[in-house]
């Protein structure tokens, strides 16, 4: 779990451009939107792709997403008990 | 009754770096077949939240548009207009390959949003919380006197005071590489400039240019603008009379023109098109620029920005001289652009002191 | 020019419901939409999504315009081709030297249907540079302008989905100012793999025909198309005597500042650009009778326009319908095809219903015009947004 949990902080970091931000610095139940890493809508589908691409989780409703992607900590929940690769 | 329309501040990234006073005295002749802008920091005008997705083009068009309004002391203008010829190439290359590369799979929202033509004018709008009119001309090499021309209207008929006028296009790998296929850019190294041009192609590279015009003149005021004229098709014989309707429309004769601006680029069958124009100004300095700026289709917006110096300081820098000898002149009244590429795309633009 | 604005002498259309304007009625009052699966070219969504697609191979299309072999039109040029020459039909537009007769076109796609095809092969086989140049948007303009034999102010405006409705409001502008006697003013889009695949990375695609402005609506159908409209001067039109289909009276353009693609939630740029389409126009929002929305059944647009409406009505919103479901979103031809389905209500008396509707939105109270009423109508109002905030609207009035 650790270590998927470093693996998508590095992932979200290259996948979103976050410039400056490290692994280290971004906490497992920090929020990824709004006050805490501060990502937005057009982030949201970003992850949904990364889910699809590199874990085979296929989400349809970007409403659902807004659960999954709270923090760090519920993605690695979700992804390992979905993951199909 | 039409009002004047001045050029109040002017803000560029180019490959000869930002708009500063010694901009043309600092300045380097070209001589690659692609040369990228010299980009200044963007740290404190854009926030890391926006920064991290933007491409080439929407810094640079950003910063340019910040400098031109910055030195018009205009903080949210009325009206943005631009123009640019291929738009936002990097996010369309990006989502283009990524859509060849994994067959329409696992395709990212970012790039495409950021694909469409406005993205620029758009985020220069969402950057300044500014509602106002906002339009994106694209139209090959007067995409960006189209913008001008709508500026003109808004600016004349008294719809609005303050209007961001600007032209740019950027560097994308790919577009280029295809551009270069066409035989359009020069091959990778080649080192000629736009004087010594022998092989086929032009020397391109990319740039932001944005002029606040305003209805008022200021301490700032760089020029007056007086008219456009855009033409899609001419042949090389109508170029005289091209010139004379846009002359005699605007009250000019031929001799009223101290300087002809001219877009040679290098390329032999464009230079035909300038070599005409030129004959029939034949008191005129001529005047170019691309072999500063590069080609790209905005790059006329470039020269503009040379015209408005000129007439600014009184003063055309040594550099600009297309002849070797160049009649004597101490004040520069009103100075004529033209520009077209491959024969389309013709504009006049006519600018006076002011 | 008049007080009652610019002429509109000719309209000209090819949409999936006809290849004609008459076409185009006859399907608007039949109720029959053109919603299709996409055949004109492979792609994995296939079966995931319906499209608005013209029935015509690209060749059927070269082949009725006449044009010689080989040339670089993309599909966009044609459509475009297709409908701006029926525009000049119309309008019995003769070669006068002494008129002033300009083009403003507009399109998104752009020559990205061939560059997404060929492509990958430019840089290994000359075989297909040719569709190289014709890339840029900017080039279309030129080849519909070349097709209908136009010298002189050529332009084209790209501000995504809204782009028509600015390229018919800059024409509008240019007569009014003295500098064209005639424009011909429109937009056009082909359907490609690189726009089908943009808006469904955005999750807005619908998997079902659209329903706009309905609580159900699962977002949108994208489309392909091409109208154009011809403008003229009071001068141009006396000196010909030229029957004028109806006045494009009104046209504004705001900026939502809210967000790179969402519109804002209480439609900012939407209503300001109704209210200074409403004050070229010099009307009050009461003389509207009908409103062409701009209803692409996202979620998010028909919330938003919906507020604008209500806002700029003030609780008394007129009839409106969306279109999209006849002919799906067709981007940057959108703002010129729902232009002649406006004027077309003009002149017929009769709201285009909006289809597929069934449960107001939980938020507002607005139900849309389904049932295609005949009414008289005198002032119309035609929406378009795009991405990056840009709203236009126009407003025809009866001749």
């Amino acid at each position: 779990m650790t270590a998927l949990k470093e693996e998508l902080k590095r992932q979200i970091i290259d996948v979103l451009n976050l410039e400056d931000i490290t692994p280290a610095d971004i906490q497992d139940d920090e929020a990824l939107f709004g006050e805490g890493l501060g990502l937005d809508s057009i982030d949201a589908l970003e992850l949904i792709v990364l889910m699809d691409k590199t874990y085979g989780i296929k989400l349809s409703d970007p409403k659902k997403g807004r659960d999954i992607f709270q923090s760090i900590e519920t993605m690695a929940t979700y992804i390992s008990e979905n993951r199909t690769k | 009754m039409k009002k004047s329309v001045f050029i109040n501040g002017i803000g560029v990234v180019t490959t000869q770096g930002v708009w500063r006073a010694e901009f043309f005295s600092e300045v380097r002749v070209l001589d690659h077949a692609i040369t990228p802008a010299d980009q200044p920091s963007y740290k404190g005008l854009i926030s890391p939240g926006a920064i991290r997705r933007m491409s080439r083009g929407m810094k640079m068009g950003i910063y340019a548009a910040q400098q031109a309004l910055a030195e018009a002391s205009v903080t949210i203008p009325d009206a943005i207009v631009t123009g640019t010829g291929l738009g936002c190439s990097e996010d369309s290359d990006k989502f283009l390959r990524s859509l060849w590369e994994n067959e329409e799979q696992f395709l990212t929202p970012t790039s495409f949003i950021q694909s469409t033509h406005n993205t620029v004018a758009a985020q220069i709008a969402l950057q300044l919380q500014c509602k106002g009119y906002n339009v994106t001309y694209v139209n090959g090499g007067i995409s960006f006197e189209s913008a001008l021309l709508d500026a003109l209207l808004l600016l004349q008929t008294g719809e609005e005071e303050h209007v961001l006028l600007g032209g740019v296009d950027e560097i994308a790998e790919q577009t280029y590489a295809f551009l270069q296929a066409a035989g359009y850019i020069k091959a990778d190294g080649i080192q000629e400039t736009v004087k010594n041009n022998v092989s086929p192609g032009v020397n391109y590279a990319e740039g932001a240019q944005f002029f606040s015009m305003g209805a008022s003149r200021m301490t700032s005021s760089y020029a007056e603008m007086i008219d456009v004229t855009l033409q899609n098709e001419l042949e090389v014989s109508e170029t005289a009379s091209f010139l004379q309707d846009f002359l005699v429309a605007n009250n000019f004769r031929p001799e009223d023109i101290d300087a002809v601006i001219l877009g040679y680029n290098g390329d032999e069958k464009d230079d035909l098109f300038y070599n005409a124009l030129q004959q029939e100004l034949p008191l005129a300095t001529p005047l170019y620029y691309k072999h500063l700026s590069g080609q790209y289709d905005s790059c006329s917006a470039f020269g503009l920005a040379a015209a408005a110096f000129v007439l600014k300081y009184q003063t055309v820098p040594p550099i600009l001289y297309w002849n070797e000898k160049n009649p004597p002149k101490t004040t520069w009244k009103n100075i004529l652009l033209y520009n077209q590429y491959k024969g389309k795309d013709h504009s006049l633009v006519v600018v006076r002191a002011c | 020019m008049t007080d009652r604005g610019v002429a509109v002498t000719g309209i000209g259309i090819i949409s999936s419901i006809g290849e004609t304007v008459e076409e185009n009625l006859q399907a608007l009052l039949a109720g029959k939409h053109g919603l299709s699966r996409i055949a004109n070219f492979p792609t994995r969504l296939q079966e995931h999504i319906w499209v608005g697609e013209i029935k015509r191979t690209n060749e059927e299309l070269s082949d009725s315009l006449g044009l010689s072999l080989p040339h670089a039109f993309t599909r966009t040029a044609l459509l475009g081709a297709y409908a701006a020459r029926q525009a000049v039909e119309s309008a019995e537009l003769r070669d006068a030297h002494d008129l002033r007769t300009g083009f403003i076109s507009s399109t998104s796609v752009g020559g990205m249907d061939y560059t997404e095809r060929y492509g990958p092969t430019y840089l290994n086989s000359p075989e297909w540079h040719r569709y190289i140049s014709s890339h840029p948007a900017g080039d279309s303009s030129h080849k519909i302008a070349q097709h209908l034999g136009i010298k002189g102010l050529v332009t084209t405006v790209s501000t995504a989905c809204s782009s028509a409705a600015n390229a018919m409001m800059m024409g509008a502008r240019l007569i009014r100012s003295g500098r064209l006697d005639r424009v011909i003013v429109g937009g056009t889009d082909a359907l490609s793999k690189f726009t089908i695949n943009g808006f469904h990375t955005l999750m807005i695609l619908s998997d079902a025909p659209c329903q706009p402005f309905d609580e159900h609506r699962k977002g949108l159908n994208l489309g392909e198309g091409a109208a154009y409209l011809v403008l003229e001067s009071e001068e141009s039109i006396q000196r010909q005597d030229k029957h004028v289909l109806a006045y494009l009276a009104g046209y504004g353009n705001a900026n939502d500042a809210f967000h790179q693609t969402a519109s804002s939630e209480n439609g900012e740029g939407a209503f300001l650009a109704m209210q200074k389409a409403l004050a070229i126009a010099q009307l009050a929002p009461q003389a509207i009778d009908y409103v062409n929305a701009h209803g692409t059944a996202t979620p998010n647009n028909d919330l938003s326009e919906g507020r604008a409406m209500q806002r700029i009505f003030k609780g008394n919103v007129p009839l409106f319908s969306s279109t999209k479901p006849f002919t799906g979103h067709t981007l940057a031809a959108a703002g010129a095809i729902e232009a002649v389905y406006s004027i077309l209500a003009l002149q017929q008396g009769v709201v285009p219903p909006n289809l597929h509707f069934n449960t107001p939105m939980e938020e507002l109270d607005l139900i849309p015009e389904t049932t295609g009423q005949h009414r008289s109508l005198s002032h119309v109002l035609s929406n378009s947004f795009g991405f990056g905030g840009n709203c236009s609207s126009l407003i025809f009035s009866k001749a």
